[in-house]
């Protein structure tokens, strides 16, 4: 039945090209709600055992003379990726309420995002995997370049090419992997031995192209000016969902299918990740751009679930699965408050400018929000950052302890940054008379009806938080569906 | 060998040929009338109506015609050889001339929604040549019969490139067009005359037996170069490439369409014949650890120089049509790799990637035809804002940009697919892995270009001197019609390619 999530989802995207437009944001949000639901319902129904195997759950021919099947299955990893994919799909098409240019085109790219994601988590053939992996591409680059801001055609380009440039290489490991082992399945691949030259450069050059999406240094500079072109749904699926695509296929196919190349690169991905960790949370102190910041930290969030990955224990791998998952709520949360809250009452996302504007007082529920987004990302207790780091760094101890120790270090920088971020941007010193660009005054002392956050908004924000406080108040709900399904991977033993 | 049955077996080219003189009939009827009408009443307008009128009533009997000789191919038996191999009937030639007939049969459909056209019964009678031409290379395994079929297709060519007199870069394209080819004719038949010499034979099969002997040396190296460069002048292939970008442009558009699509699809089937029948034993290797003289390495530097300088080249174009030359010779480039790859396998591939770059082609270029209409050009500023005056074309266009692209769910990204994996796996150890390398980073730089295509279409502000609505129109009607069932179509292949693949397999031997 999870299964429904991708065809309903692709069927509202048909759905809206067909409708008038005064229909779009109920088509969108419905199709949304159903996908999360349906992933809620797997969550509940599905018995913990059955999701230790990558069962599979539809197997139809298609194309019989190669080898391809229309094949999905579904453990512990992919349930929690439809689910973050889900939790994010509906409060990003919450937060786009009012997107009124174009807005029936805005929602289709949505939904072919959103909708491929689905697909690239729950497909056990590698063909399949493959198409919805390069699906998601082109849409990220129409709702960037028509419906962003800052820079828009040149965030829009890079981040595209930067996609299929990984695309390319996964490419070539995708094809070797099937010439070589005669086979599409990702089950039977993964217990196929490919030889150790084979998957000594075979490994690099897949999960490097996989590691692009996921923002890997020096390869991420495609997201911070993505995500800062992006309009605010964009950024916050970029952020939520298409950059777990990378390091979900990672951790799925690359590592799966040639864990002995894994074995021999391993340390090289520990130490990018590292630096990744390390560069871009220093790189996010110095910015002064609100959606800057939130990228770089992005980028820094995104090194810890590589690390998790390359120290290759059950529990790191199981923290960078949940790390995956806070991280899609928390970057969405984070996002949300910059991108729509913040810059569609002010126009600016300057920190100098808003520090002066004590936004605190004029928009009290974006205050909270970003307080509550801002202590999960820096990995207070109680959040899901915090469970998923220190679940990372525990497992990551026994492999490398001195990249977490550097870690440790890095997650000061991320707790500086943030700190800066979150006082400048809210509880500034107020000046009077602080203008816009468009020349008004930014927020009436008096309360402005238009500028009060929406209804809409706050639901969208409270789904999101209540998911970062769940996950982080009581992690075994997601770790006990995680663990086993890690466990029974290959590149472990 | 009663002349009956010729006539029986060639009966779908028949049909074609006496449509075409149909048609030309009609067009001077219909013709004559125009001229009297306009120095007599000295009325444009109406003269512009008589026109149309012809185009509709020869487009019409030209696309009965094809249909028929479609509904003929398919009563053909299934096998069959006359005169030794100068006309074959096997499920291939059925598959591929049904292939070629639809193809000339949109490009007919095409015809209807160009205004510039003076004389619209010699043009289609033009296209229809051409395609009996197209039927008479894929329908053969010999040489000389090969080399006429070449011929009336590039004859008929020519003059279709050089039709808008109104245009001086049409006749431009025409003249370059034929330049180049006739040089590539000569450069053939030289090659076939030194295989001949060598094998004493024509026919693909005795080739193939006689050459079994030989060792390569250098007078059959000559000629197999030779036989090859005229084949890579008709798919475009650099460094053979010069004419394309000016044909491309200059051509009318239907023209364009058709050189783009039907007579490449052919060249590559009667390409991979010779090359899998006829020099079956001089494969030779070009795998990069073990490169062996013979035609395998020649094609292999052909598709990587093709796939660079398409790509490249691309680049820097403002011209959509130039454009879609350019990456034409890319297109070609990737083609030829499954050719490399060289066993059944390989040869299903590049003709599965070759019928669907062809339909994509078709459709592309019948959306530049109604913006050439109604803009009056055909540079990137013409595309500028599209989505907001015809959704419907911009969506067709996107369609067609991505499956060149390579980009899932279309039918580009599939043949990319079956393309490379049967390239990987045909050398030992992944010895063509080099290629197909080359041919990913191609299609990487070419999703730039692609994307700025789209980018023109769905993000710019349309112009002002543009802002006429695309959609208000019920003339184009039928056009509009071929656009969207070739994306239909392009899109259907993507999510259910085993439509064409099946068949495509089963019939190459």
């Amino acid at each position: 039945m999870i299964a429904w999530t991708i065809y309903l989802t692709f069927a509202g995207a048909v759905l809206l090209l067909l409708l008038p437009r005064r229909f779009a944001r109920w088509i969108a949000l419905f199709t949304t709600i159903a996908g999360l639901a349906l992933g809620l319902i797997a969550l509940v129904r599905t018995p913990i055992a059955d999701l230790a195997q990558f069962t599979t759950i539809v197997r139809v021919p298609w194309v019989p003379a190669l080898g391809m099947n229309y094949q999905l299955a579904i453990d512990g990893v992919s349930l929690t990726m439809v689910l973050v994919t889900g939790i994010s799909a509906v409060s990003t098409v919450l937060f786009s309420w009012d997107v009124e240019h174009r807005q029936n085109e805005f929602f289709f790219w949505l939904l072919l995002v959103v909708g491929g994601c689905y697909g690239v988590f729950l497909s056990a053939d590698l063909f399949l995997f493959f198409a919805f992996y390069e699906l998601v591409i082109v849409p990220k680059y129409f709702l960037i370049a028509v419906f962003g801001s800052t820079n828009k055609e040149y965030g829009a380009m890079k981040l595209t090419l930067y996609s299929f440039f990984g695309g390319m290489l996964v490419f070539i490991g995708v094809l070797t992997a099937y010439v070589t082992a005669g086979s599409l399945d990702l089950n039977q691949l993964s217990q196929f031995q490919f030889s150790p030259q084979l998957q000594a450069w075979a490994f690099p050059v897949l999960f490097l192209g996989f590691a692009v999406l996921a923002g890997i240094w020096p390869l991420h500079t495609w997201a911070p000016t993505g995500h800062v072109a992006a309009p605010t749904a964009g950024s916050m699926l970029l952020a939520g969902i298409v950059m777990k695509l990378g390091s979900y296929a990672g951790l799925r196919v690359a590592m799966n299918l040639f864990p002995q190349g894994f074995q021999m690169w391993s340390k090289w991905i520990a130490l990018l990740a590292v630096v990744g960790i390390v560069y871009a949370a220093a790189v996010a102190l110095r910015q002064r751009d609100l959606k800057f910041v939130i990228g770089y930290s992005s980028v820094s969030h995104m090194g810890f679930v590589l690390l998790g990955l390359a120290a290759a224990t059950a529990l790191s791998v199981s923290g960078a699965v949940l790390q995956m998952f806070s991280h899609g709520v928390i970057a969405a949360l984070l996002f949300a408050v910059a991108g729509r809250m913040i810059y569609r009452r002010t126009h600016t996302r300057e920190l100098d400018v808003l520090a002066g504007m004590n936004l605190s007082r004029a928009l009290p529920f974006a205050a909270f929000t970003f307080v509550i987004a801002a202590a999960a990302s820096m990995g207070i207790p109680g959040f899901s950052g915090f469970a998923a780091e220190i679940t990372i760094l525990i497992g990551a101890w026994r492999t490398y302890p001195l990249a977490v120790w550097i870690t440790g270090v890095g997650m000061v920088l991320v707790a500086a940054f943030t700190l800066r971020a979150l006082k400048q941007s809210f509880f500034g010193e107020p000046e009077p008379g602080v203008t816009l660009q468009e020349g008004q005054i930014a927020l009436d002392p008096d309360w402005n009806e238009r500028q009060s956050i929406t209804v809409a908004e706050k639901c969208g924000a409270c789904l999101l938080m209540f998911a970062t406080l769940a996950v982080g108040l009581y992690p075994k709900l997601l770790l006990d569906r995680i663990m086993p399904a890690v466990e029974g991977m290959r590149f472990l033993k | 060998m009663s002349y009956l049955e010729l006539l029986k077996l060639a009966s779908p080219e028949t049909i074609v040929v006496i449509t075409a003189l149909a048609v030309l009939a009609i067009g001077l009827g219909t013709g004559r009338v125009k001229s009297t009408a306009t120095v007599s009443t000295s009325k444009p307008a109406q003269s512009t109506n008589d026109t149309s009128t012809a185009t509709g009533i020869c487009s019409a009997v030209a696309a009965l015609g094809l249909s028929i000789a479609i509904g003929t191919v398919l009563m053909l038996p299934r096998n069959a050889t006359l005169f030794g191999g100068m006309l074959v009937i096997t499920p291939l030639t059925s598959l591929f001339k049904i292939i070629c007939i639809s193809l000339a049969f949109f490009t007919v459909l095409l015809t209807t929604s160009e205004k510039a056209l003076r004389h619209p019964g010699e043009y289609l009678a033009l296209v229809l040549f051409a395609t009996v031409g197209l039927m008479l290379l894929v329908g053969s395994e010999e040489l000389l019969m090969i080399f006429i079929g070449l011929e009336l297709l590039g004859l008929s060519l020519y003059v279709m490139t050089a039709f808008d007199k109104t245009d001086v870069r049409s006749a431009e394209a025409g003249l370059k067009y034929f330049l180049f080819g006739s040089m590539s004719s000569a450069f053939t038949l030289f090659g076939i005359s030194l295989i001949y010499g060598m094998s004493g034979t024509t026919s693909l099969a005795a080739i193939s037996e006689k050459l079994a002997t030989v060792s390569v040396q250098a007078l059959l190296a000559v000629g197999i170069v030779m036989t090859l460069i005229g084949f890579a002048f008709k798919i475009a292939a650099a460094p053979f490439h010069l004419w394309a970008p000016d044909a491309y442009q200059g051509a009318p558009v239907p023209s364009a369409a058709f050189i783009a699509s039907a007579s490449k699809v052919a060249s590559f089937v009667v390409l991979g014949k010779i090359v899998l029948v006829g020099f079956a034993r001089v494969h030779g290797g070009a795998a990069w650890h073990a490169m062996v003289a013979g035609w395998s390495p020649v094609l292999a530097a052909l598709a990587a120089l093709s796939i660079l300088v398409g790509n490249l080249v691309a680049l820097a174009q403002s011209n959509v049509r130039r454009l879609l030359a350019y990456s034409a010779v890319a297109h070609a480039g990737y083609t030829l790799i499954g050719l490399v790859a060289g066993d059944r396998d390989g040869f299903s591939a590049a003709l599965f990637y070759a019928t669907i770059y062809a339909i994509t082609l078709v459709g592309a270029f019948g959306v530049v035809a109604m913006v050439r209409r109604e803009t009056g050009g055909d540079d990137f500023a013409n595309f500028c804002g599209l989505a907001s005056r015809s959704p419907l074309l911009a969506g067709c266009m996107s369609i067609f940009m991505l499956s060149l692209a390579g980009i899932p769910p279309l039918a580009g990204f599939f043949g990319k697919f079956y393309l490379f994996s049967v390239a990987l796996r045909a050398g030992a150890n992944q010895g063509l892995l080099w290629l197909v390398a080359i041919a990913l980073l191609g299609s990487f730089i070419s999703l730039y270009y692609y994307l700025i295509v789209l980018k023109t279409i769905f993000v710019d502000e349309p112009s002002l001197a543009t802002a006429r609505h695309l959609d208000g129109l019920s003339s184009d009607l039928l056009p509009r019609t071929v656009v969207v069932v070739l994306a239909a179509s392009v899109l259907l292949l993507g999510l259910a390619p085993e439509i064409l693949a099946a068949p495509i397999v089963a019939a190459v031997p």
